[in-house]
Formats: structure tokens, C-alpha cells, sequence
């Protein structure tokens, strides 16, 4: 699937040449840029991410969501990701864990807290944790343990405290600090 | 090629490489070795033939191969971090990749490159201190000759030092610039010698995950995120029962959906072990995307008949436990008998008896099971998350009839493995998939499938008598267990099949005179499998709660109960070849006690519990603080201390100790499998829930002993002494003895 960009091609109409129609389709953005789905309406987001995009920082979960692992930022709120059909994304914005980073490379702040806390296990739901914390901090800036609790993410390796270290120092603005 | 070959073990040689860029390439090989695929990382350009673990380039760079796969262990950052400290390596300058299965062709027969390969087992770091040093340690040594012979200067007059050699004038030669140089030079007769841990920079130093930045990006590709453009994507629909049928089969409305291409029957092969084949009959719906698969497994028409296991249910076969333990048949296994428990018994002052009964568990790996294979006329390549990729070769070979060397498995990063990917059924499916469609497979399976089909952790009955003399002595002990085997159909003669359930060792064997330990076996047909600290946690639960009843009995402090079962520090032979240092593990007892403030246990409003444990040489204790607000329980504090010999990388040692610590508390507040009809009632994390941020302990404060003995294993070191802790703690708090997990169910019933 290539981004949407060149609709009108300037060709002449005695080359020969004709331009395909642009084909139906639902448009909306990923990690900033623009995409066409011209397929199922009904897919859920996860597998247009994963299949169709080949973005795969976005893990499956579960069937509903389950251990927080798909978890995207729709419009600035975390959700899970094979819950959401591309039928529902007209227009809307979607950043996946990919997306997190700036365009050149540097880290969110919260990124590089997990980096410093080492706040990874296996490392498979650590997206789901990220996007997660992300959505916490942007709608509570100093979250304290009661809100860091809600987190809806479930995890085996038992990265827990870790990640609750990391949104702290996120919050704190000591990220990428020793 | 060039260089002699350094003794390693009978057949395996260090061997060195010169590439044609000027590279220098340290590995293993065999004496007689033909070619053998390496990871195109560590080829380079034409190098073959090599077990390669070092490639130096000669812009300094270091690539070090991990060959143990990364569970969530921390192994690919700790085995390359013990070969770079022989090499006085700048870890900057380092980077790391998997090395995937190494395997040659030995007539027919496979002859493993690397030798061992196997994660989440806790043996990764004891290994790697066997062998891979050496491999740092002959790169240095070359380096070392390269820049004696430029400088017309001994060896021993120079020293190495973060990726660069120093010369007695103090100019420096980075590692870079001399390994063209250094790969003409033949190794030494004799393993040059390693080094003195006084000197260590990087081992006993921390270092964060080498793979973090790559997984905080979303970059790291796990083997479900592997792709072939011309793959066909395969989703299953298992029997739900593992010795049933299909009765009936309707793919009309599943063959209608847009993107489906085609539906396979799988049936697991007559006469193959466990975790070899496929796991149950299953009907696989093969699609162009995992969307299109999906929508058309879910329009199958199918109707299984169940087998004899379809009668079985959890709740009856703990029933038959207990009936077994109540009666008086004879143990399927006496697994030790020291003293005399019966004479002991009869002269008792005091004796205590309890029983403590615990779930069926599951796996619950946070990336479900999958697996790509492309099988073409004469190779198969997969991409395979799996902890034993010896074992899923053996599985792909079988089914192929290839070559042992024409099978190339990959193992990236896996997400998570806990004994569920030391079994290979996903991988005998996609295989046996490829086989059917003739196209490249990715299987994936669905959540429930992983909670309805996997390898389970059977559930286990406890009964201990204590007998205590007047002296306040613990005088017998007797324990019988009942539980259905792990390794039942696995290989093994009837009597070792108490080895997955139990360890002769365990404590207080050998510390109190008269010890007797039986097992009773019970039989099901539920497919069960090895599981992350098996069998150390389901009997520390027991033992350790046992103790503090033992400590409540006689109206004593459960730590001076505990320091007194250990007595002197003292070195008891182990059957297993080991030995218990008792001194040792008191050490981990009254580090949590000192740290928990445990001289407060009685006054305390908040309770307080404690418990230790001993795994292969390694020792562990936990102390934990608990509060009851109502009918809530929080768990305020959680220490733990572990004494692993030698630590690598203090940093993951710590995450894999708090890490154990939460994934055991999770496990015992809430976790159960229960089976019906011989069916698993539970599909989903809301079935099985895993604890929430909420319901953990918001830190484990993790206390590690400085040791220079050589290093144990610790993935699951934390786990055994997490829940009884905790049992011992609630009781403190609530005077309700948890006998039964999970146990926040249980609690609640009590309270």
C-alpha cells in the first residue's frame, strides 16, 4: 500500500497513456503519513497495520485487545488495535509505536525512560506499555501510583516496576538522564 | 583458511578466519566440519565453515553472536558481554545478533555448531562461563601477537584496553587496525589464559538491554512479525479436545470469504511424543492475510467428538488426589528415605499435618505461538520463536526427510517462553501446512487457542506430617505428593517421571534425620509440559508454608524456625551432584529479614512473611509486607535476596529477579486452569488474569550477595519463594491460612 500522493498525473492524452482512477477507499493517517485502504472495511486495525502496512512494532494480543500488547494512540487516546475496524478510521490519525520518535530519530521522552530504566523484559507488550503511558502522560502530565495503576496492560516477565520507574522519570523530565 | 585449531572438547576447534575486507572472525568449528550456513551478519563476505561468535572489522567495529535465544533472559546482552570482557572490548563499539541454530552435516547426523543452544532454562550463563570466554580471550591473544609483531615488542609488555592495544610507550592501536594482521597469525598450542577477575570491566558491571532502543522504536521483529511475500497465512481451529475426532466438516461458507485460499485437516502423527507433533486434530483455513484467514475460520461448520479424555475434569482429579494420599496405597515413587519416619512418628511430642493444594496452570507467553517456513526441493527455512532450536530442527527433519544441514532455522528475539517453546507442535503444524499447500506457511495462533492447547502445568496435591521433640527439633518429615507427571509419554522410564514434580533435594531434605518423600502418580490425558520453575515453585508453596506452620505451632519467631532447620553454615552433599550451603542460604534469609525490618514481625499491624529456597547451586529469599484493607490485600513491600555466584550484569540480574518475583506473585494470587469435559474453561487474560499494575507490589527491592564463585543460573530463580512469602504474610495479617491456591479466591472464601 503506498501513501496517497501523486492523484493527478500530467500526462498528455496522444502518449497513450491512461492514468488509473484513483480508487475508492478510506483515508487516514499513520505516524503522520497518508494511506488509502482499499480493501475489507470491516479489518481491524491490527491487521492493517501489520499485513498490509508490514508495521509490526503493534503485537497481537488477543481477540479483545487482552494483555494491552495492540494498544495505538487514536486521536491522542490509547486503543486496542484489533478492536477498531478501518471502517471507523475516516480521517482519523493513528500513531503506532513506530510513530512515537520524532522525524529525526530522537526518542520521546518516555522511550528513552524505558530505555534507562531498562524497562523491558521479553519485550514483545513493550509497545503496548509505551503507548499506554504515552496516552497517561499526555492527559496527566505527573501521574501519581493510583493513575499509573489503571495502566491496562498485563505482562509475564514481570516488568511492572520497572515501567512504573520509567513513567516517574518521564514525568520528571529526567529522561536520558543518569 | 588459516590457523590451527584449539582444543575445545573432543571434536570442536577455535578457529580463526581472515576475511578478504580485513576482517577477523573468531569461532567454533569441527575438526572435519563442511560447509555450514552462518548468519549473513557474521559472513561478511566469503567466510564459511565456522561457528563464527566474533567478527572484529577493521573500522574497530565488534559484532559478537548470541546463541542462545532471548526469551526476555537477558541472555543476548549477559553471554556476548562475558565474551567481550575477554576481549577488552569497547561495548560501544559492540554490537550484538542471533546467531540462530547452528548446525553442520555429520554424515547424515546433525553436529551442532555452537554447541549448546537453549534459553529460559537457567542454564545459559553457566554455559557460556564454560566456553565462550575462551572465545574472547583467543581474539585478544591474536590482537595482542598482531601488535607485539608490529612493534617489535613481547606480548607481554602490552595491554589491551577497551577495544585497543597499548604499547609500553603508551601509543595506542585501535583493535581495528591490526585485524588483518591478526588473522594471519596461528593460534596458540595452548588456550591462552583468562583472565583474572580483578581486572574485569564489564563483567559485575551494568548494561541495559542491547536490543532496547530497537524495542522501544517497535523495530525488534519477532518471529511473528517475519514475512515472505508469497506466504500463505494459516490459522487453526484445534479439536478441543486432544484425542478427538472430527465428526463432521462444512467449508462452504469459509471458502465463500474473500481472500481465503484453502482448508487443511491436521492430525497429530500416531506414536510421536509430546510437543512433536501436532497438539490436537485441527482444521487450518489458509488465507492471503491473517484478516481474511480469521473471517473464514470463523465460518467453519465442524463437529468434534471428544476422546477419553472428554470425561476428565480438574476438579475430579483433585479429588483422586486426595483419595490417593488419604488411603493406603503404595507411592508410584519413593523419591528419598532417610532415617525412619515411622519410629520417629511413634515417639512424637508433636506432630503437624497439612495439606496444600495447587492449580493447573498455563503459559500465557505474551507472543502466541507461530512459526514461517518455506520448505523448498532441497532446504527449509523457518523463522521459529522457540527457546530449543535444536528441538525444532529435530521436528522439521523428521517431516521434510532433509538433510541435517539443509534446514535453516532462525531465532529472533522471542516473546516470552516460560517451558511452553522448549515444545514444537506449532512448528510440526506449519510444517506439515507447507507440506499440504506447497507454498511458504505463517501460522499464527489465536489467543484462545494458546490458553485452550497448550502443554499445561498439572495441578498437585501436598500432604506433610512434621513430627517436633521436646527440644523444639524438627525430628521427621513426611511428604507425599500427587500430580499428573510432565514428562508422562515423554521418554522417560515410569520411574523417573517424579523428576518433573519434585526434587529429592528439595529442603529440608538432608536436614532433618528422618525425611521420607513420596509420589503418587495420577494419569490424564491433558497435555502437560515442562513450565518455568518447574518443579521448584508448586513445592517451595508446600514447604515453605509448611515451615511457618511448623514456626505458629511452637509459637516461634518463623525466621529463628527457618535459622534453625539450616543450623551451622555447613556444606551438605546433594544427590544431584551439588551441594547445599547452608550458610549460604541463611545468608538470603536474614539479608530480606534485615532489610524488611523483620525484628517488627509480631508488633507490626501490617504482616510480614518470609521464605527461602535453594535452585542448582543458587540460593533465594523473599520477605514480604502485607496489609488487609477490608477484603483487599496489598502487598506494601517485597525484598528479595539471591546469592548466583559470580553476577554478569548486576542490572539484568535485578530484572530477572524483581521479574520473577511479580510474574510468581501473579501466578499464585489469581492464576488457575480449570478443565471440564475435558475442556480448558479458560480463553482469554479476563479468564486468566495475569495480576495488574494495581494488584503488584509498585517495587521489588532486590538485594544481591557479591560471590566469585562461578555463576548459576537465575531466570527463575525468584519465582519458588514468592508465593508462600506472601502466604505467610497474609496470614500474619488476617490469621487465614491459604492452603489452596490461587489465592485470593481461597482468601476471600476464608475471610
Amino acid at each position: 500500500m503506498a501513501p496517497v500522493q501523486a492523484q493527478v498525473l500530467p500526462i498528455s492524452p496522444e502518449s497513450g497513456i491512461v492514468a488509473e482512477k484513483v480508487r475508492d477507499g478510506i483515508d487516514l493517517q499513520v505516524n503522520g503519513e497518508r494511506f488509502r485502504h482499499i480493501g475489507d472495511p470491516q479489518m481491524p486495525l491490527l491487521w492493517y497495520l501489520r499485513d498490509v502496512l508490514q508495521l509490526t512494532g503493534t503485537k497481537y494480543g488477543g481477540e479483545h485487545g487482552g494483555n494491552g500488547a495492540d494498544l495505538v494512540l487514536l486521536d491522542g487516546k490509547a486503543v486496542s488495535a484489533i478492536t477498531v475496524p478501518i471502517a471507523k478510521l475516516a480521517g482519523k490519525a493513528v500513531t503506532t509505536v513506530e510513530g512515537l520518535a520524532a522525524n529525526d530519530g530522537s526518542l520521546h521522552p518516555l522511550q528513552q525512560a524505558f530505555i534507562d530504566e531498562d524497562a523491558i523484559g521479553c519485550g514483545y507488550c513493550t509497545p503496548g506499555w509505551l503507548i499506554a503511558g504515552v496516552d497517561l502522560l499526555l492527559h496527566k502530565p505527573h501521574p501519581n501510583d493510583g493513575d499509573i495503576d489503571q495502566l491496562p496492560n498485563l505482562c509475564r516477565c514481570g516488568c511492572q516496576a520497572r515501567v512504573r520507574r520509567a513513567i516517574k522519570r518521564a514525568a520528571a523530565g529526567k529522561a536520558g538522564r543518569p | 583458511m588459516n590457523g590451527n585449531g584449539i582444543r575445545l572438547s573432543r571434536r570442536r576447534f577455535l578457529q580463526v578466519l581472515a576475511g578478504t575486507a580485513g576482517t577477523l572472525v573468531v569461532g567454533i568449528r569441527f575438526a572435519d566440519a563442511a560447509d555450514a550456513p552462518l548468519p549473513p551478519a557474521l559472513l561478511g563476505d566469503n567466510l564459511y565453515d565456522l561457528g563464527a561468535y566474533v567478527r572484529i572489522d577493521a573500522d574497530g567495529n565488534v559484532l559478537i553472536g548470541a546463541r542462545d535465544p532471548d526469551t526476555g533472559t537477558g541472555v543476548a546482552t549477559a553471554l556476548p558481554r562475558i565474551i567481550a570482557e575477554e576481549l577488552d572490548a569497547d561495548w560501544k563499539n559492540v554490537r550484538v545478533t542471533p546467531l540462530g541454530l547452528g548446525v553442520g552435516n555429520d554424515n547424515g547426523k546433525p553436529r551442532w555448531t555452537y554447541g549448546r543452544q537453549l534459553g529460559g532454562s537457567g542454564g545459559s550463563i553457566p554455559a557460556a562461563w564454560n566456553d565462550l570466554r575462551q572465545v574472547g580471550a583467543v581474539a585478544r591473544w591474536l590482537l595482542l601477537q598482531a601488535a607485539a609483531r608490529r612493534l617489535g615488542v613481547p606480548a607481554s609488555r602490552l595491554r589491551c584496553d577497551a577495544g585497543t592495544v597499548i604499547a609500553p610507550d603508551g601509543r595506542r592501536f585501535g583493535y581495528g587496525s591490526l585485524v588483518a594482521d591478526a588473522s594471519k597469525i596461528a593460534l596458540p598450542a595452548n588456550l591462552p589464559p583468562l583472565k583474572n577477575a580483578a581486572d574485569y570491566k564489564l563483567i559485575g558491571q551494568s548494561a541495559g538491554d542491547v536490543d532496547a532502543r530497537a524495542i522501544v522504536t517497535g523495530q525488534t521483529r519477532y518471529a511473528i512479525d517475519h514475512h515472505y511475500g508469497d506466504a500463505w497465512v494459516a490459522v487453526l481451529a484445534h479439536c478441543p479436545w486432544p484425542d478427538g475426532t472430527l465428526a463432521r466438516i462444512d467449508t462452504t461458507d469459509t471458502l465463500a470469504v474473500q481472500g481465503v485460499l484453502k482448508v487443511v485437516q491436521l492430525k497429530p502423527e500416531p506414536g510421536q511424543s509430546p510437543g512433536n507433533t501436532a497438539i490436537a486434530p485441527a482444521v487450518a483455513v489458509l488465507a492471503e492475510n491473517t484478516w481474511a484467514a480469521l473471517q473464514g475460520r470463523d465460518k467453519l461448520k465442524l463437529e468434534w467428538k471428544p476422546g477419553a479424555s472428554g470425561s476428565e475434569n480438574s476438579a475430579t482429579l483433585e479429588q483422586e488426589a486426595l483419595a490417593l494420599l488419604a488411603g493406603d496405597t503404595a507411592p508410584t515413587s519413593r523419591v528419598r528415605n532417610d532415617g525412619d519416619v515411622d519410629a520417629a512418628g511413634r515417639k512424637a511430642a508433636r506432630r503437624l499435618d497439612a495439606t496444600y493444594i495447587q492449580p493447573w496452570l498455563a503459559h500465557a507467553t505474551a507472543e502466541p505461538m507461530n512459526c514461517l517456513v518455506r520448505l523448498d526441493k532441497d532446504r527449509a527455512s523457518l523463522v521459529v520463536p522457540t527457546q530449543a532450536p535444536q528441538k525444532a530442527w529435530a521436528v522439521v527433519q523428521r517431516l521434510t526427510g532433509l538433510g541435517p544441514d539443509q534446514i535453516d532455522i532462525r531465532v529472533p528475539r522471542v516473546g516470552g517462553g516460560y517451558g511452553r517453546r522448549l515444545d514444537h507442535d506449532y512448528v510440526a503444524e506449519a510444517v506439515m501446512l507447507a507440506k499440504a499447500v506447497n507454498k511458504p506457511v505463517r501460522l499464527l495462533w489465536t489467543r484462545e487457542q494458546d490458553f485452550g492447547h497448550d502443554y499445561y502445568r498439572a495441578g498437585s496435591v501436598h500432604q506433610i506430617s512434621a513430627i517436633i521433640d521436646r527440644k523444639r527439633q524438627l525430628l521427621a518429615w513426611n511428604q507425599r505428593m500427587a500430580s499428573a507427571s510432565a514428562l508422562t509419554h515423554r521418554g522417560l522410564p515410569d520411574d523417573r517421571l517424579w523428576t518433573s514434580e519434585l526434587q529429592a533435594d528439595q529442603l529440608p531434605a538432608a536436614l532433618v534425620p528422618n525425611y521420607r518423600s513420596d509420589w503418587y502418580a495420577l494419569e490424564s490425558a491433558i497435555p502437560r509440559g515442562p513450565a518455568r520453575g518447574m518443579p521448584h515453585l508448586s513445592n517451595a508453596f508446600a514447604v515453605e508454608s509448611f515451615i511457618d506452620e511448623i514456626a505458629h505451632q511452637m509459637r516461634e519467631d518463623p525466621l529463628k524456625t527457618r535459622l534453625r532447620i539450616l543450623g551451622e553454615p555447613r556444606q551438605l552433599p546433594l544427590g544431584s551432584g551439588g551441594t547445599l550451603d547452608t550458610g549460604r542460604l541463611a545468608n538470603v534469609l536474614k539479608l530480606v529479614a534485615d532489610r524488611v525490618e523483620w525484628k517488627n514481625w509480631l508488633r507490626t499491624v501490617n504482616g510480614l512473611g518470609i521464605a527461602c529456597w535453594h535452585v542448582d547451586g543458587a540460593y533465594v529469599a523473599h520477605a514480604i509486607e502485607v496489609a488487609m484493607q477490608g477484603e483487599q490485600l496489598v502487598i506494601q513491600r517485597v525484598v528479595c535476596a539471591v546469592d548466583v555466584g559470580r553476577v554478569i550484569n548486576p542490572l539484568g540480574l535485578e530484572g530477572q529477579v524483581a521479574g520473577a518475583t511479580l510474574d510468581a506473585l501473579s501466578i499464585a494470587l489469581n492464576a488457575a486452569i480449570t478443565i471440564k469435559g475435558g475442556q480448558v474453561q479458560q480463553r482469554n487474560y479476563k479468564d486468566y488474569p495475569l495480576a495488574s499494575m494495581a494488584q503488584l507490589p509498585n517495587d521489588v527491592e532486590v538485594i544481591t550477595v557479591a560471590d566469585d564463585r562461578a555463576p548459576a543460573g537465575a531466570s527463575f530463580l525468584a519465582m519458588p519463594t514468592a508465593a508462600p512469602a506472601l502466604a505467610n504474610a497474609v496470614f500474619r495479617a488476617s490469621a487465614v491460612r491459604v492452603r489452596r491456591l490461587p489465592l485470593m479466591k481461597e482468601l476471600l472464601r476464608l475471610l
